[in-house]
């Protein structure tokens, strides 16, 4: 009898399970919808009543509609690619480096005396400070920019890369050494897998940097790209045309973190973390 | 038979600012080709010290060890080294832990991964991740790893110490399977007696504060050993007194 009552639990358990996963997928994109679903009507319907003055805030539909417009024109496509060029060729340029450096601090004791006391010391400095001195230095065209970027998206990862090696076991170095992985081995069989999920959150921490250095460059100095488009809507007050830029960015900071999420699932499926 | 470890004159000290523990003391002993001996003693009599030596993990030392035939003077996959924790890699399938920096589309080495899958047991795991593995499975996984190398000695510091009584006592006879199969010399650094009589041709007792060998006890019974046996329980008990009579003398000494 107690046979029969405990398979009869497990199979409920199992059904119980099973509905779950079946509706799981919905209703947890409901839940992620709910608020901006909220903010929407709401702001549509204050603006269409006249509560919120439409020069400032404009309203949902009008800023749809600016935004098919500036698609048809093709002028937000040339604008979003000049923007995209800029952010990954300052992600990567930042990126590479920042994984470079950091793993030869990580491995290397000496080279850590030498590099990180300086790293650390420009770390302090807030980067939009140096904005006008790069373009100063390297002109209001793609250079300072880029290099802007580049030097935004070095820090989260120079640093969580050199946190990842710096957090690898030395029991597992042990191993790696009884094996006889050699020099390079060790870095790229033990040391980058091992630190992995500290380089991806600084990939995604350098990303979101990267970002917010691209805004700045472009709102500062620039004639082409979506953070001039927004500070050329401004100075004609065309707020529909600030806020399209505004949710092209939050869009693009969303898709690529969201690239960098997926690739952690993928990548990191080997961790036993808590999943609440 | 050849010696393939030799101790001479094996001393050890840690250095601690201006603590100096005398771990090791003057240890001589060699093991011959294809001997299973274990050593045995209380905590702290420096015996995982020991196989840290020997594996070459540890190169701050007085004396030499020799090991086929060549002082040791860095890690090296001749000597295998199974630690009290699987210490597998987590990123990596079993199959792949087993291979290491070692290609799996190597047709010898895949053939001879599986060969040792079949060995240790875990045929139908090859794609699992450590995580997803039990203590028992994961040593075996650790052993099988460190077969793949072909090592002349296998160095084993407590390694069934983690687990329960039953997967031990399983692995022990694996263990003993894999030794007379492959001939591997191995050396068992343990706290279990009954582990060291059931597995080793030659008991090495040790002494703590200073490490130094008390006894050498060699154990003629053939294999497989009945642990119940009267044989069995006189070595069981001949070891123990070695060991007891250490006690003693360490109270002595501390009085």
């Amino acid at each position: 009898m107690s046979i029969s009552t405990q398979t009869i639990i497990q199979n409920k358990g199992l059904s119980l399970k099973k509905k779950k996963a079946h509706s799981g997928r919905g209703k947890i994109a409901f839940r992620a919808l709910l608020i901006p679903a909220f903010v929407f009507i709401l702001w549509q319907g204050l603006g269409s009543a006249g509560i919120l003055p439409a020069q400032l805030f404009s309203s949902p539909f009008l800023i749809i509609a600016s935004f098919i417009e500036l698609v048809q024109s093709g002028e937000l496509a040339e604008h979003l690619q000049i923007s995209l060029t800029r952010a990954f060729l300052g992600f990567t340029l930042g990126g590479f480096f920042g994984l470079f450096i950091g793993i030869i601090v990580g491995m290397n004791k000496k080279s850590e005396n030498y590099l990180n006391p300086t790293i650390q010391m420009l770390r302090t400095i807030p980067l939009l400070v140096l904005t006008p001195l790069f373009i100063m230095w390297f002109g209001f065209g793609e250079l300072s920019k880029v290099l802007l970027i580049a030097l935004g998206t070095f820090f989260p990862i120079y640093l969580q890369t050199f946190l990842g090696i710096r957090n690898v076991d030395q029991k597992l170095y042990d191993v790696a050494q009884i094996l006889e992985y050699s020099r390079l081995e060790k870095i790229t069989k033990l040391m980058i897998p091992a630190a992995l999920p500290n380089i991806l959150l600084g990939i995604r921490l350098g990303l979101s940097t990267a970002w917010m250095c691209l805004v700045v460059a472009e709102l500062l100095g620039a004639d082409q790209g979506v953070g001039f488009m927004i500070q050329d809507a401004r100075s004609f007050m065309q707020t529909d045309i600030v806020f399209v830029g505004i949710i092209i960015f939050a869009l693009a900071g969303k898709i690529s973190d969201s690239i960098v999420r997926f690739l952690e699932n993928r990548l990191l499926k080997w961790q036993d973390s808590f999943k609440a | 038979m050849v010696a393939t470890l030799q101790m001479n004159h094996v001393s050890k000290t840690f250095k601690n600012n201006q603590d100096h523990v005398h771990v090791l003391d003057d240890l001589n002993f060699s093991v011959k080709n294809g001997e299973f001996i274990s050593i045995i003693g209380p905590s702290g009599c420096g015996k995982s010290t020991l196989l840290k030596l020997i594996a070459g993990l540890d190169l701050d030392y007085e004396g030499e060890i020799i090991v086929g035939g060549q002082e040791v003077h860095a890690p090296s996959k001749d000597r295998g080294f199974i630690f009290q924790e699987h210490r597998l890699f987590p990123w990596l399938t079993v199959e792949k832990n087993i291979a290491g920096n070692l290609s799996l589309k190597n047709q010898e080495i895949r053939q001879k991964v599986d060969e040792l899958l079949t060995l240790v047991n875990l045929k139908g795991f090859e794609k699992a991740y450590p995580r997803q593995l039990s203590g028992g499975m994961s040593q075996r996984v650790a052993i099988a790893r460190a077969l793949l190398r072909n090592p002349e000695v296998l160095l084993l510091d407590e390694p069934f110490g983690a687990l329960d009584a039953f997967t031990r006592s399983h692995l022990q006879e694996a263990l003993l399977d894999i030794w007379e199969k492959n001939q591997t010399t191995m050396m068992l650094v343990t706290h279990d007696i009954d582990e060291a009589v059931f597995l080793s041709t030659k008991v090495v007792v040790m002494n703590a504060k200073p490490g130094r060998v008390k006894a050498i006890v060699p154990i003629d019974l053939p294999y497989p050993r009945n642990r119940t046996g009267r044989s069995f329980q006189e070595f069981r008990t001949l070891i123990l007194k070695h060991l007891d009579h250490q006690v003693e003398e360490v109270e002595d000494w501390s009085i």
